[in-house]
């Protein structure tokens, strides 16, 4: 399956390189296909440098994951599925990147957060997996949703939706400011930025081959991403500098502290992701042309050893069953190719010469001590002991799972490791070539010097980006990049102390925590509503759907003030008579004892009103109403024979008072309502007067159908005309309800004969009223044909 | 109230249609006699319905109407001896017909729901016109005939009051 899907990224990566040999050094090509422009929404696709690099990146990574994969998962039914998920994952992102509509980039976006979910719970038998991707779902979605007011917000004041018109014309203004800062919540959930960070700690429930994807190439790049792309236009907003800044150097700090203290390996790498994005954010943050080019550069490094070592974790837990780094032992003695790889990736984290992590740094360390950069000494304190701390974390990955035994973890470990069986050279091949990507960049850092520079120009910096070298002597950077390997070396041999230091402390204010709270008090608060809204009693129900109809138009009826001219009491005699009939059997409808009695006589009521209807020369409304007549009926009587013959006597005058309350209000407020639209209403409807309407341009819109009927939709029978033709939106709506409604019903009748125990007690419970009300409900909800 | 028993969970395969009293012949003989009138009628009011009373909601009534009448006369078993599809079907089949209609205009720029005239030449009958609107009622029908079977045979299979 996988060997499968790894064409995909093979054919990112072909056409990555293809494009780089049509692009140019400056090239730009955009293709843009109409789409939903009511919206502006289109398919807005453009690619340049830096898009490149990121599409660079995602194939690369994407082909090691895949085909490490195909040894990875062992053939299943969920392989399949996995792997098109995956797929679908890498696709999304391939999309993210090249988007230039800001639409289009917030659906790719959420379909990152959506395949994201399914595959932290690729595992879905497991309550924690379950979770894990809820938790990212939510935090990730939710920061995609208040992004994407932001994008609004800054869409209407720039005037356009395109991301690079933003960034060659920013706009400005307190709303412009508003929405960047939505926008950059967004950027700093998905990139699991303090403190938005703890989804990602949870998301190592996905199997490894998938963690990899997503914290080296995928997902948490898309908020570094973005962040890279809107730093030219608005890096000098207060909000941007707390926001990117703040958040970057608190998750470099925060992030690279706990990692120290992880005994899973998953998790040392997890929080490390953290940490290095942090300091990637920091970087694309500044907004000046070095830190930029430094961002370039650590975007590529960070990809390719933290790919490198996740899939490591996953070569040892794959082969050991344990990723605890207090019971591996031996390994790195008896896989000395892999473990050789390994350090070369955790070297290029912890930023140790000659890799390409060390040169990232080194140019993180020159930007930051320039002059002009936001924060200043502030940040490259940050820097510096956040490398520290990365050395540090990068020494106890290495340490932990290739080495031997730790004194400091005491015994009582089952040491695992020393009969381990050898990983299959296909299986180790992937985080072995991409940590060794790691070192040939770093000596041959002009092989993507070009690839970085045209990326940092491709974002708008102006200016030369300084190119890429090794060695640049003696100077300020080189003496911290000594400081901050020493500092490392030093936390890395104090691990012990560190360790129990962080234990002893509690953390107080805990992400995970304030997750879990926020969480449990909506799910709380929704069960409180629903229980005050929800009461379980029918008749509650329908006196508060009858008094809500007769309120919310009682407010323009009012405005109105009441009937201008009263109409004529009666057209024709037999209206007189019918009328009586309503009347009559209305009130002993509502006298009646028996349930099947009260059940005729308002069936009595309806078919007075056909009579009705067919004296006043509506054929259709009386036909149709026959029946629906007829047929309520028909259900009434199947309904009746669960209830008791008799209405219980209540001893309680509130019980008869109220309703007949609400009934007086209901029937009088329709009297009035009739009347009142009647009089405001044209009622010469005959062809003639409807066509000089419409020629006169004043015609009311059944004056209009009238003329329109025959000529436009070729039928005379308005009625359907405008049931099939004219309104057929709402018939669509109309039916796809009435079958919602009808599978409920029935679906409420079994549940309802399938709880109740005891068959023959099925008395005015809850179970069987409800549905009654319902399917009557569902019957006058039906496309009548007044429209 | 009759002593505990099992309840009936829907569809039981034999029941034997208990009938909710004892049939009467000249019932039967009459259902029997007016359902396929019924059921013409309400052919006729689909297809009548763009040009006189009549339409798809209306010819659906009749037909639950037409079915109505074989399960008073006979209960579950002769209402489902009536009409052999599944309610659901039904139910399903009209929607998926109205939604395609409306889908299928979108077809050679038209918009959604926007419905054109159609003329076909049947054999021995000769050019017949109708529009595409008549499909669009027909799911309506369908939907509306599902609904009634769909209730009837819910609130109406045997329990234990006919035992």
């Amino acid at each position: 399956m996988f060997w499968i899907a790894a064409v995909a990224p093979l054919a990112t990566v072909v056409y990555a390189a293809v494009a780089a040999g049509r692009l140019g050094a400056d090239g730009v090509w955009i293709e843009t296909y109409r789409w939903v422009p009511v919206l502006g929404l289109d398919l807005g696709f453009r690619l340049d440098q830096f898009a490149l690099l990121m599409l660079v990146i995602i194939g690369v990574v994407g082909l090691c994951v895949f085909t490490y994969a195909a040894s990875y998962f062992h053939d299943g039914p969920e392989v399949a599925r996995t792997a098109a998920v995956l797929l679908a994952f890498a696709g999304a992102m391939v999309g993210l990147v090249l988007s230039d509509n800001v639409l289009l980039l917030f659906l790719f976006w959420e379909l990152t957060t959506v395949t994201s979910f399914l595959l932290i719970g690729t595992n879905d038998e497991q309550v924690g997996a379950r979770s894990a991707a809820l938790h990212a779902l939510l935090v990730t979605g939710g920061g995609g949703l208040t992004m994407l007011g932001g994008l609004v917000l800054v869409a209407q004041q720039a005037g356009t939706w395109s991301l690079s018109a933003w960034v060659s014309a920013p706009p400005s203004g307190t709303v412009v400011t508003a929405g960047v800062g939505l926008i950059l919540v967004g950027a700093l959930t998905k990139s699991a930025q303090v403190p938005f960070h703890s989804w990602l700690a949870g998301a190592m429930a996905a199997p490894t081959p998938i963690s990899a994807f997503l914290h080296s190439a995928t997902m948490v790049k898309a908020g570094v991403f973005l962040v890279a792309r809107l730093a030219p236009a608005f890096s000098t907003l207060g909000v941007w500098r707390w926001m990117v800044l703040g958040a970057g150097a608190a998750s470099l700090l925060l992030g690279g502290y706990r990692a120290l203290r992880q005994h899973d390996l998953k998790l040392v790498l997890a929080y490390g992701t953290i940490s290095q994005l942090g300091l990637l954010m920091i970087l694309f943050g500044a907004g000046t042309t070095e830190m930029a080019t430094a961002g370039c550069a650590l975007l590529l490094a960070h990809a390719a050893f933290k790919a490198a070592l996740f899939l490591t974790v996953g070569v040892v837990d794959h082969q050991t069953h344990t990723r605890d780094l207090r019971q591996l032992t031996g390994l790195g003695r008896r896989w000395p190719v892999v473990t050789a790889a390994a350090a070369l990736a955790a070297a290029s984290m912890a930023g140790l010469p000659p890799l390409i992590g060390f040169i990232a740094k080194e140019f993180a360390l020159k930007g930051a001590l320039e002059e002009g950069v936001p924060g200043g000494r502030l940040l490259l304190v940050a820097i510096v002991v956040g490398s520290m701390l990365t050395v540090a974390y990068s020494a106890r990955f290495v340490w932990g799972a290739f080495g031997s035994p730790d004194p400091h973890h005491g015994s009582g470990f089952e040491h695992v490791g020393a009969d381990a069986p050898h990983p299959s050279k296909v299986f180790a091949s992937a985080p072995v070539a991409l940590g060794i990507v790691g070192l040939v960049l770093g000596l041959a850092p002009m092989l993507i010097n070009g690839l970085v520079g045209n990326a940092v120009a491709a974002l708008g910096y102006v200016g030369p980006a300084p190119a890429l070298h090794l060695w640049s002597g003696f100077n300020a950077a080189l003496a911290l990049s000594a400081v901050v390997i020493a500092g490392g070396v030093v936390l890395f041999l104090l691990r012990g102390p560190v360790e129990r230091f962080q234990e002893r402390t509690p953390h107080v204010p805990s992400a995970l925590r304030a997750y879990e709270r926020g969480l449990q008090g909506v799910l709380v608060g929704s069960d409180r509503l629903t229980g005050v809204t929800q009461s379980g009693s029918l008749p509650v129900y329908i006196g508060v759907v009858l008094l809500t109809a007769v309120l919310v138009p009682l407010i323009p009826l009012l405005s109105q003030g009441g009937p201008e001219e009263w109409p004529a009491l009666y057209d024709s005699p037999l209206q007189l008579v019918f009328g009586l009939v309503i009347v009559v059997a209305a009130f002993a409808a509502a006298m009646a004892r028996r349930r099947f009695v009260a059940v005729l006589l308002l069936g009595a009521v309806g078919y007075a009103i056909v009579g009705m209807f067919v004296v006043q020369g509506a054929p259709d409304l009386a036909l149709t109403l026959v029946l629906i007549e007829t047929l309520g009926i028909v259900a009434f009587v199947l309904v009746l024979r669960h209830l008791p013959e008799n209405f219980r006597p209540t001893m309680l005058p509130g019980r008869k008072l109220v309703p007949a309350i609400i009934g007086t209000v209901v029937g009088l407020f329709v009297f009035v309502f009739m009347l009142t639209a009647g009089s405001l209403r044209d009622t010469s409807l005959s062809a003639d007067s409807a066509a000089a309407a419409v020629a006169a341009g004043n015609a009311s819109v059944s004056q209009e159908y009238l003329v329109r009927s025959e000529p436009e939709a070729k039928g005379r029978n308005i009625v359907n005309v405008i049931v099939v033709d004219f309104r057929g939106f709402d018939t669509l709506g109309e039916i796809t309800v009435l079958v919602v409604a009808t599978l409920g019903v029935v679906g409420l009748v079994r549940a309802g004969r399938r709880r109740d125990g005891e068959p023959g007690d099925v008395g005015p419970g809850d179970a069987e009223p409800a549905p009654m009300m319902t399917s009557t409900g569902a019957a006058e909800a039906d496309p009548e044909p007044t429209a | 109230m009759s002593a505990a028993q099992p309840i009936d969970q829907g569809d039981p395969p034999e029941h034997g249609g208990a009938p909710m009293r004892p049939p009467s012949l000249i019932l039967d003989v009459v259902v029997r006699a007016e359902f396929h009138v019924l059921l013409i009628v309400s052919t006729y009011l689909l297809f009548a319905g763009h040009n006189s009373p009549g339409g798809g909601f209306v010819g659906g009534l009749v037909a639950g109407a037409a079915c109505a009448t074989r399960y008073v006369a006979g209960g579950p078993a002769e209402l489902r001896r009536s009409i052999r599809a599944r309610p659901t079907t039904i139910l399903g089949a009209g929607l998926l017909i109205s939604v395609s209609t409306a889908f299928l205009s979108l077809y050679n720029d038209g918009g959604f729901l926007q419905h054109r005239l159609l003329s076909v030449d049947v054999p021995f009958i000769g050019p017949v016109k109708t529009s595409s609107a008549f499909f669009f009622d027909f799911g309506v029908y369908l939907v509306v005939l599902g609904t009634v079977l769909l209730i009837l045979s819910v609130l109406g299979s045997p329990t234990e009051d006919d035992a």
